[in-house]
């Protein structure tokens, strides 16, 4: 949950401020949701809004009801006169709360719905953004787009909204009937508004300010404990724990003050408000009390005279006022928080997509007596390049796994080249190897390949097609990629391995498993293949979740694989052991392996040592033994790789 | 466990008292309030002079002052005691791991640890606000206005007795139905959130195997699955409002039909106008004090999880402790397991480490070689007594583990730990967690032992650079040498290295150990390592298979008696020896 308390973006004057479309952008949105819903709702609430606030005016005809028959105790002709008021009342308040059900109800679902379809909108958005976004922005960032801005969304269109509006018409409303029943005293409330609304802006920022320096300091406070947490067996070790409370005395003392500060002004706004408003009631009763006194001719709407019908319901209405205004009040944090959620959503939702404007694809062939290939629907094993040409003619090339850089560049930025003039052969069944420190761009070229990014110079060929020509899922569904650092997936180890290829069978699973020497260890585990990983296989080794990575990659059977130290945190004994499976994996594969242990790539067909960019030596271990070059040193120790 | 927690309010206390005392006084001057103002009211129908208006005014606004007063003092009481507790609560959650032994830390994963520090102590601290301050309001608001209604309205009020129980039953169904209902829609979502960073971290995964549309669908169905769920939740939750509005309703024609025939009748005796007008005041306040405590009820329902968890921590025992009387002298670095078995809790059915007989003479040099799960690591962490032994006995400098102080023990055995860790900070701030006032000297010559003074000084701010959180900026074979540097300055008995050169390379790794052998010889070493290299020239080395001493020996011994030992040297070596044979 680290994510969660991620600092406001802080605008002009240290708010959090969202850009000025979002609001439109949002209202539009949801309205494109629930067209019928929506409105219904609003209708709804609307309508609940009014109805709530008439009933002054029912107050006031009851008492004028009640002020002609009490000095007489004639209940009995008061009594259809109340009755018949009160009666239109029932229907009213049978309306209002026939709407009270609907909206709520409504918004219940619009709510829930909306953020369901955001989220779902923004996952979709996220598994069409090239490996680029994720290798530019922070994971906890991207995380905190469906934890913290979703959340935050919530309380704006479930509460903020609604309350809004509710609040807007009330006062809107209550101030009708004020001025319907007299306008002096109305103006006497105006007065009240005016003091609250400063005070308000006065204590609220203040409030806002200090919630962004508690955001600043939770964040370095969570920064601090995570750091040591993890760390936490290693100052065990250096017997460090006094200096370490210490420390966090320091950062948590700081994160006390602010809170301290942010909850004080965030708790007093709400007394100084309801007391401003006891205040106002005061001065509300003493002016009426002044104005019958005084017999002042009353200016109103209605041309009722003022009397002791009229104040009753005022002091009434002066408390509704001033309650809604405090509602208001409450909800400016949480709009203001909202809106800037509702900005990173969209921010999110309109990055750009990875692009794909390849037309060749791959499709299952049968091969026919004269050698060539014929496309088909069913699974053949046998696979082939479909080809449409701009004279309307198809070809139809074999996937042999035959991969041919030509004078590549790239550069993650257009400043700053790190591939030079990469040429590379990897013929149908090759064993390629890099070597190289970290950093030399090993990884970087496997990345070229699939696709991750695109090359700034130069030719990849791919089956003699340029692979700009060929859809990217095709192509990399012709590639068998297994990383360093391996992921697993929440699921049984099962559903891992068959996550190459999602119709494989449980025996092709098993069987591959078996290949990639992963299963043994499989079965030993409580449940063997049905048992259940998460935490990206916490329980497991990394040695034994690289196993499983290479089985997964098995499984899906393709032509080229890329070993990306794939066998690094199996220790050499195992890997020696693991070494047979893995043969028969690559054989009859074009096989790029990038590793820093030299015993995984000694029996490489060709290996390319890389520095800084570029390749410097390239040949058979052998060859480049007798060499005596970098990887001569290499191999004799007198480099440090990593 | 509210016991356990509420140990870390202390000096909070007096915060956490006066907050409620406040609060009920400003209950009571708003209960006073409309009470007072119904009086007026009649005065004013009555057509009293202005002098009586101003009075009652005057008596009001001071009275309004005061629940000012009151208010802001509670509020800004309730933050302090609030923000205060949290507060204490981390520290003693913190204090409290810091003295953890390996096993306790074992036990709860660090990143539990962190949510206990952190998102739970956030939802106490909202749960002890409203505590203090909320659930003390509604209750005595609730009274408070049950009596000045029946005081001042008489039978009228007795609408109340109808009323009230409607939306107190109306509330708890409410809560009832919808509280295990949003348990487990968390715990769903939850699911969702982790299925989500999986894929962000995995994505290099998902989109190598073409696998986008299948984790959409996957996540899409997920997803509805809590959004259903949500909405089901949400929309018994809606009919709190619709609840509150019946019964307000109700109230309001109620009074206003027995109101007014009570005041009619009465000719204003029992019931007046003014009395009227804030009966409904009342029926306000009485119906929010409902709403509220029903929230309150359900905050706390939902942060007694947090509470839960957080006792754990500051419940849990340190299952180390130091001797009554420790030991501060350590003699010398000789090592002797006699009889060793281990294993990581009483539950575990198998042993880490059975029946170990090792002995190390001071001064030795020891490599450990053994494959992934040999418990190479469990062996040496039981040396500087990170665990304790299940049975048997490990003894350092001829006395038990046991029988030194930890601290002594622990500097004169320094462990250099596989899962290292720097901390952010400057090269020097990272290097003093081996010796506090280690000089400049120092430093530099500790990593001049370790070979870590070429790469520092190359980088522009030498020994002052900035080491990001983790060691971000430095390479893995860099981190490793900083944190060899780090232990050695130490200056142990003992130095214990735990497959802390495997991003080094072959030559470097060879220097350190010369330097080690040159310029600390009268220190033990053991040096657990994957490659045969780094331990090739060691005094003795221990081949390590299963948790038991498979052979031990020097490398020409083991090479001639020892199965395992030659297997990895050839998976090391092929090539070169093999080839030949």
């Amino acid at each position: 949950m680290k994510h969660n308390m991620r600092p406001p973006k802080g605008g002009p004057g240290g708010r959090p401020m969202a850009k000025k479309g979002t609001m439109k952008r949002l209202v539009k949105m949801l309205f494109s949701f629930y067209p019928v819903m929506l409105p219904v709702a609003l209708f709804c609430v609307i309508f609940n809004a009014v109805v709530s606030s008439v009933p002054s005016l029912f107050m006031q005809n009851v008492i004028s009801v009640i002020e002609k028959y009490w000095k007489v105790g004639d209940w009995a002709s008061a009594k259809p006169e109340i009755l018949s008021i009160v009666g239109v009342l029932v229907i009213f308040y049978i309306l209002s709360l026939a709407s009270g059900v609907i909206y709520n109800q409504l918004m219940a679902i619009i709510t829930q719905g909306t953020l369901q379809k955001l989220r779902c909108k923004m996952f979709d958005k996220m598994q069409d953004l090239p490996i680029k976004y994720f290798d530019t922005h922070n994971h906890g960032d991207i995380m905190s787009h469906y934890t913290n801005d979703i959340d935050t969304l919530r309380q704006l269109v479930s509460q903020s909204v609604p309350q809004l509006i509710i609040s807007a018409i009330t006062i809107i409303t209550v101030f009708s009937i004020m001025l319907y029943f007299s306008v002096w005293m109305a103006l006497v409330v105006v007065i009240g508004i005016v003091a609250m609304t400063m005070v308000t802006k006065k204590v609220g920022g203040n409030s806002s300010k200090y919630f962004i320096r508690q955001q600043q300091a939770v964040g370095k406070t969570e920064g601090f404990i995570e750091e040591m947490m993890n760390g936490q067996k290693v100052v065990k070790v250096f017997c460090r724990e006094e200096e370490c409370k210490n420390e966090f005395d320091l950062v948590n003392d700081q994160l006390f003050e602010d809170a301290e500060k942010a909850n004080k002004y965030a708790n007093i706004l709400m007394p100084i408000l309801g007391n401003i408003g006891n205040v106002l009631y005061v001065i509300v009763a003493l002016a009426g009390g002044a104005l019958m006194t005084f017999n002042v001719p009353n200016l109103s709407i209605s041309g009722i005279a003022m009397g002791i019908s009229i104040v009753v319901p005022f002091l009434n209405m002066t408390k509704q006022f001033c309650g809604n205004i405090g509602q208001v009040s409450n909800q400016i944090n949480s709009i203001v928080m909202g809106l800037a959620g509702a900005d990173r959503i969209f921010e999110l939702i309109d990055e750009q997509p990875e692009t794909d404007e390849g037309y060749v694809t791959l499709v299952n062939a049968r091969e026919n007596a004269d050698g060539t290939l014929t496309e088909c629907s069913e699974r053949t094993n046998v696979w082939a390049w479909k080809h449409p040409h701009g004279d309307g003619t198809t070809t139809y090339t074999r996937l042999m796994g035959d991969v041919r850089l030509n004078q590549v560049d790239f550069g993650y930025t257009d400043e700053k080249i790190v591939l030079h003039d990469i040429t590379i052969f990897a013929e149908p069944g090759q064993k390629v190897a890099f070597v190289g420190a970290t950093g030399a761009g090993k990884t970087t070229i496997t990345n070229l390949i699939n696709r991750f990014y695109d090359i700034a110079d130069g030719k990849i060929r791919y089956d003699g097609i340029n692979i700009n020509k060929i859809k990217k899922a095709d192509l990399r569904r012709s590639l068998g990629i297994v990383l360093q650092d391996t992921n697993l997936f929440t699921g049984t180890v099962m559903d891992n391995i068959r996550y190459g290829r999602l119709d494989a069978s449980d025996e092709e699973c098993k069987a591959a498993a078996k290949l990639a020497g992963a299963h043994d260890f499989i079965t030993r585990l409580p449940d063997g293949y049905n048992t259940e990983l998460s935490g990206n296989g916490a329980n497991l080794s990394q040695g034994q979740r690289q196993l499983l990575a290479i089985a997964r990659a098995a499984v899906a059977d393709p032509p080229v694989m890329i070993l990306d130290e794939a066998t690094s945190s199996i220790d050499t004994r195992t890997e020696a052991i693991v070494q047979k499976g893995m043969d028969a994996l690559m054989h009859g594969r074009t096989v790029f392996v990038i590793a820093h242990r030299l015993s995984t790539v000694k029996n490489s067909d060709v290996i390319m040592v890389l520095e800084n960019g570029r390749i410097i030596e390239k040949g058979s271990h052998e060859k480049l033994i007798a060499d005596k070059g970098k990887y001569y040193q290499l191999y004799t120790g007198a480099f440090e790789l990593e | 466990m509210i016991k356990t927690l509420a140990k870390s309010i202390r000096e909070y206390k007096k915060a956490s008292i006066l907050t409620p005392i406040f609060v009920s006084g400003e209950v009571v001057l708003e209960c006073i309030i409309p009470f007072i103002i119904a009086n007026l009211v009649n005065e004013i129908k009555a057509g009293c002079d202005m002098k009586t208006i101003a009075g009652y005014g005057a008596v009001l606004v001071l009275m309004a002052f005061g629940s000012l007063a009151c208010g802001v003092a509670s509020g800004s009481q309730c933050a302090t005691a609030s923000c205060g507790f949290a507060k204490n609560l981390r520290k003693d959650m913190f204090y409290k791991i810091q003295g953890f032994s390996f096993e306790n830390i074992d036990k709860f994963s660090t990143s539990s640890l962190v949510t206990r520090l952190t998102t739970d102590v956030m939802n106490i601290q909202m749960a002890y606000m409203m505590i203090i301050r909320i659930a003390v309001r509604c209750p005595l608001m609730l009274i408070f206005s049950f009596v000045m209604a029946f005081i001042m309205g008489g039978k009228t009020a007795m609408v109340f007795l109808f009323v009230v129980p409607v939306l107190g039953i109306g509330l708890a169904l409410i809560i009832k139905t919808v509280m295990p209902l949003f348990r487990r829609v968390f715990k769903k979502y939850d699911n969702i959130n982790n299925s989500v960073q999986e894929n962000i971290k995995g994505m290099r995964v998902v989109k190598s195997y073409v696998r986008e549309d299948y984790e959409k669908a996957k996540f899409k169905k997920a997803a509805d699955e809590v959004c259903a769920d949500f909405t089901k939740a949400e929309r018994i939750i809606a009919l709190n409002n619709p609840l509150m509005q019946f019964c307000m309703y109700t109230v309001m024609i109620c009074v206003m039909v027995f109101g007014s025939q009570a005041v009619v009748t009465s000719l204003g005796v029992d019931l007046d106008v003014g009395q009227l007008s804030s009966l409904l005041t009342y029926s306000f306040q009485i119906l929010m004090s409902l709403m509220m405590v029903s929230m309150i009820f359900v905050m706390m329902t939902m942060s007694a999880e947090s509470a839960h968890r957080i006792a754990e921590v500051l419940t849990e025992e340190s299952t180390l402790h130091n001797p009554e009387k420790p030991e501060f002298d350590v003699k010398d670095g000789s090592v002797d397991f006699d009889g060793v078995s281990f294993r990581y809790s009483e539950k575990a059915e198998r042993f880490a480490l059975e029946n170990i007989d090792l002995h190390i003479k001071s001064g030795e040099t020891v490599g450990i070689i053994g494959g992934t799960g040999s418990s190479k690591s469990s062996l040496i962490q039981l040396i500087s007594r990170l665990y304790d032994v299940s049975a048997g006995s490990v003894k350092v400098g001829g006395r038990d583990v046991r029988e030194y102080d930890i601290e002594t023990l622990r500097n004169q055995v320094a462990v250099v730990l596989q899962k290292n860790v720097l901390f952010s900070g400057t090269i020097k701030d990272n290097l003093r967690w081996g010796n506090k006032d280690a000089t400049d000297e120092q430093m530099i010559e500790a990593c001049r032992l370790a070979c870590a003074d070429e790469f520092i000084e190359k980088f522009p701010d030498k020994y002052d650079t900035y080491i990001e959180q983790g060691g971000a900026n430095v390479s893995g074979g860099q981190k490793q040498r900083l944190c060899i540097a780090r232990a050695l300055l130490k200056r142990p008995k003992i130095l214990i290295l735990d497959d802390s050169t495997s991003a080094v390379d072959t030559k470097t790794d060879a220097l350190i150990r010369k330097a080690f052998k040159e310029f600390i010889p009268e220190t033990t070493k053991i040096i657990i390592a994957q490659r045969i290299s780094s331990v090739q020239d060691a005094d003795k080395i221990v081949v390590l298979d299963g948790g038991k001493i498979n052979g031990v020996g020097t490398h020409e011994e083991l090479m001639k008696s020892n199965e395992i030992y030659r297997e990895v040297y050839f998976s090391q070596n092929k090539g070169g020896d093999a080839d030949e044979a």
